[in-house]
C-alpha cells in the first residue's frame, strides 16, 4: 500500500482517537468521584456542537466577526451550555439519587439525554434535518505525495491532544483537582478533612461535561456537519473505551479511546466491503479485552482514580 | 289517542329543535385516514413534508361543500425504523374506525409492515418508499404505490451516468433494504451500460466518520461515488469528501434529492447528481396551484420532493371512499383496478402488483436547489460536472 495512504489512516484514526478519548475521560471522571454512570454524555457532546453552531452563527451575522473571534464564541458557548447542562444534571439528578441504587442514576441520566437530544430537535429550526458546521478554522491543504490533511485537521488534533492532557494537569496538579481526588479515593475522609464535597462533585460534572462540548464543536469542524443524534452513538463508543481503558483512572479511557479508533480504521483498511462491520468488530474487540481485563486494561487497583 | 298525542307532541319538538338550530342537519359522517412516516429522527424532512402535503389534500377536500364526508388524518411517526414502523401500521391497522392509510417514506419500514395491512385487511398506498418488493415481493391487494422504484431509478442512473462520460464507480450503500436494493439495481444495469464498479462499501446507515472509507476511495481513484441511502448519508459523504482530497463525482438515488441533503452539505452540494421518479412540481399540471394552495396553508416546512406523491395518494384514497363508502374492502377494490386517475403527479395506472407505472427524471444540485437536469445549466454545458 502506499506510504501517503498509510499515514493518511494513521491520521484517521488519530483524530478519532483524540475524539473517543475527551467523551472517554469524561466517562471516568463521574465514576470516579461518585461512583455514577452519566449516561446523556453523548447527548452533552451534541449540545456543545449545537451551541457552538447558534453561537457562531448568531455573532458572525449580527458583528459580522471574523472567523477565528466567531469560533472563540462558539467554543465559549460550548463549554460553557455544557458544563452548565452537567451542573444542572448533576445537581437535579445525581446528587439527589445518592443513596439510590446506581441503576436509577443511569436511567434518569438516560432519559435526561433523551429530553436534551429532542429539546434540540424541536427547538432548533427544521432540527431533524443535518445542519451545515461553518468552516472557522484556515483552510488549505497539506500535500505529499498521496498524502493530504487539511490544515484544520491538523489544528483540531493538536487542540484535543492538549485539551486532553490540560485536563490530566489540571486533576494532578491543581488545588481543585487535589480535591477531586481526594473525594474519588474516600469520600468520607475528604469530607472530614473540610472539602466541600457538593462543590466538588458539580465541579467534576462541569469539567466532564464541558470538556464532552468541547468535543461537540471539534467534531462539527471536523466533520463540517452536526445533527442531533449524533451523540447516541458516541455516547456508547465512549462510555465502551473508558471501561476497557479502565473506568475511574485519566489515562484508561485515553489508551481506550485511540484504540477503538484503531480497530475500526483496521477494519475498513484491511477489508472494504467489511466496512459495515466495524463497529461490531471494535465493540467485540472490547468485549474480549474486558472479559480479559475485568477491571479494565490500567486496571483501578495499580491506578490512582482521578 | 295517547299515542297520537305523543307523536304530534315530538313532531313538535323535532320542528322546533330543527328551526332553532339544534340539530344538525344532514350531517356528514367522519371518516379516519392515516398517515404514517418520518416525522423524527435524520429523515423527518421528507416525512414531515408527506404529512403536511397529505393534510393540505384532506383540508381541501372538508373545504369542498360537494364532499360526502368529513375526513380526518391520523397522524403517526414510523421513525424510519421498521420495529417502531410494525408498531405505528398495527396501532392503525386495528383501529376499525381507519378506513385507508398513506404509507411509509422509508423502504425498510415499507418493507416490514406490508404483512401488518395485509393481516388486518386496511389498504394503503405508499407515498415514498421505492424498494420494489414493497408492490412486487408479495400479491397483497391492500398494498398500491404510487410513486416509482428503485429499479426505474437504478436504471436511469446506471444509463445516464455512464453516458455522462463515468467509467469507474465506487458505491458506498447502507446495509437497510434500502441501501442494498439501490446497490443490487444499480450494478446490475451498470454492468449492462458498461460502467465498472471497482469496490463497494456497506456502511451502517447511523455511521458518522467515513474518512476511512474515503481514503480507500482515494487510492481507487474511481470517476463517481454512488450513494445508495438516504440524506444523513449523502450529506456525510458529501462533507468529508473534500477534508479526505477525493475529487470523485457524486451521486445519488432519490434518498438524496431534498431539502435536507441541500442544507447539510451546502455549498460542498453543487453538482451532486440525483434520479428521482417525479418530475419537478411546477411540471405537471395542478403543480402551481399545489404549491400555492401549500403556502396558503402556512405550513413551515417544504413539501420536500415526495409531498406531491403524498397528496396524491391522498386524493386517491378520498376519491374512493367517495365513490364506494368508507368501507375497508370496497376502497380496496376499487384502488386495485386504478387507471388513468387524473392526479398531481401525472395519471396514475396501477399494473397487476397495483404498482403506479412511472419513469425516472434526472437532478442536479445547482446554486442551492435541485434543478431538472434538462433545465439546469450543466445540461448547457455551462457548468461541467467532476471528471477525473
Amino acid at each position: 500500500m502506499d506510504i501517503g495512504i498509510v499515514a493518511q489512516q494513521l491520521f484517521n484514526g488519530l483524530m478519532l482517537g483524540v475524539i473517543y478519548s475527551m467523551i472517554a475521560v469524561g466517562f471516568s471522571l463521574f465514576f470516579g468521584v461518585l461512583d455514577v454512570i452519566k449516561f446523556s454524555h453523548g447527548d452533552v457532546v451534541t449540545l456543545g456542537s449545537f451551541s457552538a453552531l447558534g453561537a457562531a452563527g448568531v455573532s458572525g451575522a449580527l458583528f459580522a466577526l471574523p472567523p477565528a473571534l466567531a469560533l472563540l464564541t462558539g467554543l465559549a458557548a460550548a463549554v460553557g451550555a455544557g458544563a452548565l447542562a452537567g451542573i444542572v444534571i448533576g445537581r437535579i439528578l445525581v446528587i439527589p439519587l445518592r443513596g439510590a441504587p446506581s441503576i436509577n442514576v443511569l436511567l434518569a441520566t438516560l432519559m435526561a439525554g433523551t429530553v436534551l437530544r429532542e429539546a434540540i430537535r424541536l427547538g432548533v429550526p427544521n432540527g431533524g434535518n443535518p445542519k451545515p458546521f461553518p468552516a472557522l478554522l484556515p483552510s488549505g491543504m497539506i500535500n505529499a505525495g498521496s498524502f493530504s490533511v487539511g490544515i484544520d485537521s491538523v489544528i483540531i488534533v493538536c487542540a484535543g491532544l492538549l485539551l486532553v492532557v490540560g485536563t490530566h494537569l489540571f486533576v494532578t496538579r491543581t488545588r481543585f483537582g487535589l480535591s477531586i481526588r481526594a473525594v474519588a479515593q474516600d469520600d468520607e475522609v475528604a469530607r472530614l478533612a473540610g472539602i466541600d464535597q457538593q462543590r466538588v462533585v458539580l465541579g467534576t460534572f462541569a469539567l466532564g461535561s464541558g470538556l464532552a462540548a468541547f468535543a461537540g464543536c471539534m467534531l462539527g469542524l471536523y466533520y463540517r456537519e452536526i445533527s442531533f443524534n449524533m451523540g447516541v452513538l458516541l455516547g456508547i463508543i465512549g462510555f465502551a473505551s473508558a471501561v476497557v481503558g479502565g473506568l475511574g483512572s485519566l489515562i484508561g479511557p485515553i489508551i481506550g479511546g485511540f484504540l477503538f479508533a484503531g480497530v475500526q480504521t483496521l477494519v475498513v483498511v484491511a477489508m472494504p466491503i467489511s466496512s459495515a462491520y466495524r463497529d461490531v468488530v471494535a465493540f467485540a474487540v472490547i468485549i474480549i479485552l474486558i472479559a480479559l481485563f475485568p477491571t479494565g486494561i490500567i486496571a483501578e487497583q495499580r491506578s490512582e482514580r482521578v | 289517542m295517547k299515542l297520537i298525542n305523543k307523536l304530534l307532541l315530538l313532531t313538535c319538538g323535532a320542528l322546533v329543535a330543527v328551526a332553532t338550530g339544534t340539530v344538525p342537519v344532514l350531517a356528514k359522517e367522519t371518516v379516519k385516514l392515516a398517515f404514517i412516516g418520518p416525522l423524527s429522527g435524520g429523515n423527518s424532512a421528507p416525512g414531515i413534508g408527506g404529512r403536511n402535503s397529505t393534510q393540505l389534500a384532506v383540508q381541501l377536500r372538508n373545504a369542498d361543500p360537494s364532499a360526502k364526508y368529513i375526513f380526518e388524518l391520523v397522524t403517526l411517526d414510523d421513525e424510519c425504523k421498521p420495529n417502531i414502523g410494525i408498531q405505528v401500521a398495527t396501532k392503525a391497522a386495528s383501529d376499525r374506525s381507519i378506513i385507508a392509510g398513506v404509507t411509509h417514506y422509508c423502504s425498510a419500514v415499507g418493507i416490514a409492515t406490508v404483512d401488518t395491512y395485509a393481516r388486518f385487511g386496511l389498504p394503503v398506498v405508499v407515498w415514498g418508499a421505492i424498494l420494489p418488493e414493497i408492490t412486487y415481493g408479495n400479491d397483497y391487494h391492500e398494498i398500491h404505490r404510487v410513486n416509482g422504484t428503485m429499479i426505474n431509478e437504478g436504471k436511469l442512473a446506471a444509463e445516464f451516468l455512464t453516458k455522462q462520460g463515468f467509467l469507474k464507480y465506487v458505491v458506498v450503500h447502507d446495509t437497510t433494504d434500502y441501501g442494498k436494493g439501490q446497490n443490487k439495481y444499480f450494478s446490475e444495469y451498470l454492468k449492462l451500460a458498461g460502467g465498472e464498479i471497482v469496490a463497494t462499501f456497506p456502511v451502517s446507515p447511523d455511521q458518522q466518520d467515513f474518512t476511512a472509507e474515503l481514503t480507500k476511495i482515494k487510492e481507487l481513484k474511481p470517476d463517481l461515488i454512488m450513494v445508495g441511502g438516504l440524506t444523513p448519508l449523502g450529506v456525510r459523504l458529501r462533507a468529508q469528501m473534500d477534508r479526505v482530497g477525493v475529487t470523485a463525482q457524486l451521486a445519488g438515488v432519490s434518498g438524496i434529492m431534498n431539502a435536507g441533503f441541500l442544507e447539510g452539505a451546502g455549498a460542498a452540494a453543487e453538482g451532486t447528481i440525483s434520479f428521482h421518479n417525479g418530475a419537478p412540481i411546477t411540471k405537471y399540471e395542478q403543480g402551481q396551484a399545489f404549491l400555492d394552495a401549500y403556502a396558503k396553508a402556512g405550513f413551515r416546512e417544504d413539501p420536500d420532493a415526495y409531498g406531491p406523491f403524498a397528496y396524491s395518494a391522498a386524493t386517491l384514497i378520498m376519491d374512493a371512499i367517495e365513490k364506494v363508502g368508507p368501507d375497508r374492502a370496497k376502497v380496496k377494490d376499487l384502488l386495485n383496478t386504478t387507471k388513468a386517475y387524473k392526479s398531481l403527479v401525472g395519471e396514475i395506472n396501477f399494473d397487476d402488483h397495483r404498482q403506479n407505472i412511472l419513469r425516472a427524471n434526472v437532478y442536479v444540485a445547482q446554486d442551492g436547489k435541485w434543478v431538472y437536469w434538462p433545465d439546469s445549466e450543466y445540461a448547457a454545458s455551462k457548468r461541467k460536472l467532476r471528471l477525473n
